[in-house]
């Protein structure tokens, strides 16, 4: 500080300059704030609704893009050889062994059975966990999803298995309203 | 600015206006009597080509922004209005989106210039970083710029670009900033409205902000005054000439020449360098099948792509543009000019070279391969060789070969070089 070639003392300018500097950082934050905040979602924008989606059109072995949030949402009413194919995946060969379902505590294992409520149906995020492409389903090495950007591979429970994405397709919390219905959100 | 003004006021308005305001003085000592090296050549044009750019990029910008607007159900239909039906709003609109290509093949000249005639080293430390800002600046304005017409080739380079930030997660556990960021930067939990909004806004602030930047640039450069292709200093009046006439009229000459290969571009093959998947209006829900960036920053792309790992790509792709800015401390040599540096010269055409490839390995779909005499070669592999040498030319071979390299004597001077031993 400026005094302290006359004295070692802090004097009381001493104190008024770092004051005064305390405030002045204190207000650009504070005056700042709100400059930066509304870049974050607004009110609208959060309060968009959950969804529900009809399951009655869907055939066994085929997958529906719905939108929800925004993004692309994939419903697929997976085949009995899908689902075994799923199933006989050890966790430990899994890039990613977390589950990722909203629906389950964060720890919760990727197995198949923890990325769906009823095994016939998968309902999982369209974003591909790497830059946010939509993968195409049907595609790649293990029969689920291929994302062309980077060529991230998924399996037919949405688990990530090659390439560069470092997450399983997320799933949003949902819930059978009937056997025909879910309400996504 | 280096020397003694020798501006003189030769009206009493001019010589009242001096003492007051010295503005016609500062133009004089900037524009008309500066000290230029004797022999700058053709490459040296491209500060005068880079500025004739920004200058279109701003007027047309300007005025295509008086018909855009800036939603996510009219930007696509009001650009397709500029196109049809605004007076010369297709020349307009062809202009800007072939300006900004235009802009960048003049920046990569002038960067890959300053690279060989070692214009970064002292006393230029400065006026380097402040050009690697301007192409960092430029870089994030063209990238909003494309994301303007909303079609799908925007929609989803917005969409990769912003999920960038996305690989934050991986470093900062359950506090998901990389998620924070990319949503504080859509606006909403996806690319869309506000996103497009906001990127409006930016893109027309950032080209006055890359002009300021411009003028510092130009300042940094007025204190040395220019590097030259000898790489020696200026030791006299004998080694230069004043700005105006001589190098205004060879600049003028050369934009000319710029100007022609830009209209050629902009009447003949106005679609050129653009994606045919860009007239697609953006669709959330279908990625295209083949997603590729402008030209301009394929390079950076193939590196990206050639990680994959998520975090580690996002970091070489950033580290690659991030190391530009070191380059004044790693190269080692007392030598500025490759033109006497024998060994750095061949390494440095290897990294033009290198830079080609990694573009064109950028350009092709993530599982290309190649076949040289026989065998497959996958892409991804040649971009990661690629990447690897990118790196090690800045980080390995500028200390070292600065080190064991004998450089060819230097001559005199520039006058003497330039007029013969004669004299």
């Amino acid at each position: 500080m400026a005094a302290t070639s006359t004295t070692a003392e802090p004097t009381r300018r001493d104190f008024i300059y770092i004051a005064t500097g305390a405030v002045a950082a204190v207000g650009a934050a504070a005056a700042a704030w709100p400059l930066i905040d509304q870049m974050n979602p607004s009110s609208a924008v959060l309060a968009l609704a959950s969804i529900e989606v009809d399951l009655t059109p869907i055939q066994v072995g085929q997958s529906i893009t719905v939108k929800f949030r925004g993004h692309p949402l994939f419903v697929r009413r997976r085949s009995a050889k899908e689902i075994a194919a799923a199933k006989a995946v050890a966790v430990s060969e899994l890039p990613d062994p977390l589950a990722r379902n909203e629906n389950l505590p964060d720890d919760a294992p990727a197995t198949d059975a923890n990325r769906e409520i009823k095994a016939e149906w998968l309902i999982v995020s369209g974003v591909c966990t790497h830059l946010g492409c939509t993968p195409n389903a049907f595609e790649g090495d293990f029969g689920g999803w291929l994302c062309h950007c980077h060529g991230s591979m998924y399996d037919t429970a949405g688990r990530i298995r090659k390439g560069p994405a470092p997450q399983n397709l997320a799933i949003p919390t949902y819930s059978f309203l009937s056997d025909q219905r879910i309400k996504v959100g | 600015m280096s020397g003694q003004s020798t501006y003189v006021p030769q009206t009493g308005f001019t010589r009242w206006l001096d003492s007051r305001l010295p503005i016609v003085r500062f133009a004089h000592d900037t524009m008309l009597t500066f000290p230029t090296p004797r022999n700058l050549n053709f490459w040296y044009a491209f500060g005068a080509i880079l500025t004739f750019c920004l200058g279109v990029q701003i007027v047309t910008g300007i005025v295509l922004a008086m018909h855009y607007v800036p939603n996510e159900n009219m930007a696509f239909d009001s650009v397709e209005n500029i196109m049809r039906d605004v007076n010369y709003g297709w020349l307009l609109r062809y202009v800007h989106a072939n300006g900004a290509s235009m802009f960048f093949l003049a920046v990569y000249v002038h960067m890959f210039r300053g690279l060989y005639y070692g214009s970064y080293k002292a006393p230029r430390e400065i006026l380097w970083i402040l050009g690697v800002l301007i192409y960092l600046l430029m870089v994030i304005t063209a990238f909003m710029g494309y994301v303007l017409p909303w079609g799908q080739m925007s929609f989803w380079a917005a969409t990769v670009i912003t999920n960038l930030f996305s690989s934050l997660d991986q470093i900062s556990g359950g506090l998901k900033v990389g998620t924070h960021v990319a949503t504080w930067l859509w606006g909403g939990f996806a690319v869309g409205d506000p996103t497009l909004n906001r990127f409006f806004s930016l893109h027309y602030l950032l080209p006055f902000v890359i002009a300021a930047v411009v003028g510092l640039h130009i300042w940094a450069l007025h204190v040395p005054g220019n590097n030259n292709p000898l790489g020696i200093d200026v030791k006299g009046p004998q080694d230069s000439l004043p700005f105006h006439p001589y190098y205004t009229t060879k600049d003028a000459f050369y934009v000319g020449l710029f100007a022609i290969l830009f209209a050629v571009l902009v009447f003949y093959a106005p679609e050129f360098v653009g994606n045919p998947d860009n007239n697609i209006p953006a669709n959330p829900l279908v990625t295209p099948a083949d997603i590729v960036p402008e030209w301009y920053l394929l390079p950076f792309y193939a590196m990206l792509r050639s990680i994959p790992q998520k975090l580690i790509g996002v970091i070489v792709l950033g580290g690659a543009i991030l190391t530009l800015a070191f380059i004044p401390w790693l190269d080692t040599s007392r030598v500025r000019s490759n033109r006497f540096r024998p060994l750095m010269k061949q390494f440095f055409w290897v990294f033009v070279v290198d830079c080609l490839v990694l573009g064109y390995c950028g350009s092709q779909s993530v599982d290309a391969s190649l076949h040289l005499g026989g065998i497959e070669v996958s892409l991804v592999w040649i971009a990661r060789i690629g990447t690897a040498y990118y790196y090690a030319f800045f980080w390995v071979l500028m200390p070292v070969i600065g080190l064991i390299e004998t450089p060819k004597p230097l001559p005199d001077s520039i006058a003497k070089s330039v007029l013969g031993p004669a004299e």
